[in-house]
């Protein structure tokens, strides 16, 4: 139990990784998260209007039911497993984001500047969220996959489209850490 | 009951992102920044383990529980709405910390501003369905 709830190291994580995408594929499915975002415009109804989600989303039910054992996972992770110490990022990241104006780096999953519901409060905090996760929700759909379908399966399945994409998800990435972040934070 | 394994499946996989601390924007930015090979150490053995793993599923000629071959899906064709898409993506990913699967688990962990991004992700879903005729793919 304790070596569970200790930070998995990546020679672990990874392959974990893999083998779930494997698993789906032996489900006769595919590993694929941003297609959630697709289905729930259509079960919203988007179907009517735009014809891109004009499909039978209740065959991807078991998708939606990945979804819903990922939100257990993470509950699981964050209380049975839970880890009381801070993430061990390397001293040059913690400095790093210490001169952005962030502090206590790594005591929490995620930077309470960005995610406590007292960022959220600001119109600043509200619209980094905001145009964050409508970047990923455009960008993922237009290149036909996020890190699941793209780094993970494609890139296994040594296609070249995935790769373009990856190399898309770094470009946007770089962008935004090195010549973005200094402007917004 | 049929999707019972499918709930495993999730399970496992919002454990293993947590427990990995891929789901930490913290690590997201650490990786952007090439300041440690956690992230690439993640991303890069699952990308060598699933190679080999469908590798092995052609070789043995392994079958899926439907009885059909083990196969991905080819991806289209094109350059375009893959390096645009791609890094509209990216900027998006560094800017919140979070692609798709861990948007869903961070929920799960109790970050519930992460539903904000959520919401704000399937507009953007919605968006491109709307304007996908006119974007160069």
């Amino acid at each position: 139990m304790e070596i569970l709830q200790q930070p998995w190291p990546w020679y672990v994580s990874g392959p974990l990784i893999a083998l779930i995408m494997f698993v789906l594929l032996y489900f006769g499915k595919t590993f694929g998260m941003s297609s959630n975002l697709r289905t729930f415009c259509a079960i919203g109804g988007a179907g009517k209007k735009v014809s891109f989600f004009d499909f039978d989303w209740k065959a991807q039910r078991w998708n939606l039911v990945v979804v819903l054992g990922a939100v257990c996972g993470g509950l699981i992770a964050e209380t049975v497993l839970d880890n009381p110490n801070a993430i061990a990022l390397s001293d040059s990241a913690v400095k790093s984001l210490n001169e952005l104006g962030f502090d206590n780096v790594g005591a929490n999953l995620l930077p309470p500047e960005l995610f406590s519901w007292q960022a959220v409060g600001s119109a600043k905090g509200l619209a980094i969220l905001i145009v964050g996760g409508f970047l990923v929700g455009f960008g993922t759909r237009y290149a036909g996959g996020c890190t699941s379908g793209h780094a993970i399966t494609g890139l296994s399945s040594l296609q070249w489209p995935s790769l373009v994409a990856v190399i898309g998800f770094f470009i946007g990435g770089l962008i935004m850490i090195h010549i973005l972040y200094p402007l917004i934070f | 009951m049929k999707y019972l394994k499918f709930f495993i499946v999730g399970i496992i996989f919002g454990m293993v992102l947590v427990k990995s601390e891929a789901v930490s924007w913290y690590r997201i930015y650490e990786m952007f920044r090439f300041q440690s090979f956690h992230m690439y150490g993640i991303i890069g053995s699952a990308v060598i383990t699933g190679a080999l793993l469908l590798i092995i599923a052609k070789k043995f000629n392994l079958k899926t529980t439907e009885n059909t071959s083990i196969n991905v899906p080819l991806k289209d064709r094109g350059f375009a709405r893959y390096i645009l898409g791609g890094s509209l993506f990216g900027l998006g990913w560094a800017l919140c910390g979070a692609c798709p699967g861990p948007m869903y688990i961070l929920v799960g962990t109790g970050v519930f501003t992460m539903l904000i991004v959520i919401a704000a992700a399937i507009l953007g879903t919605y968006c491109y369905g709307l304007l996908r005729a006119k974007l160069p793919h």
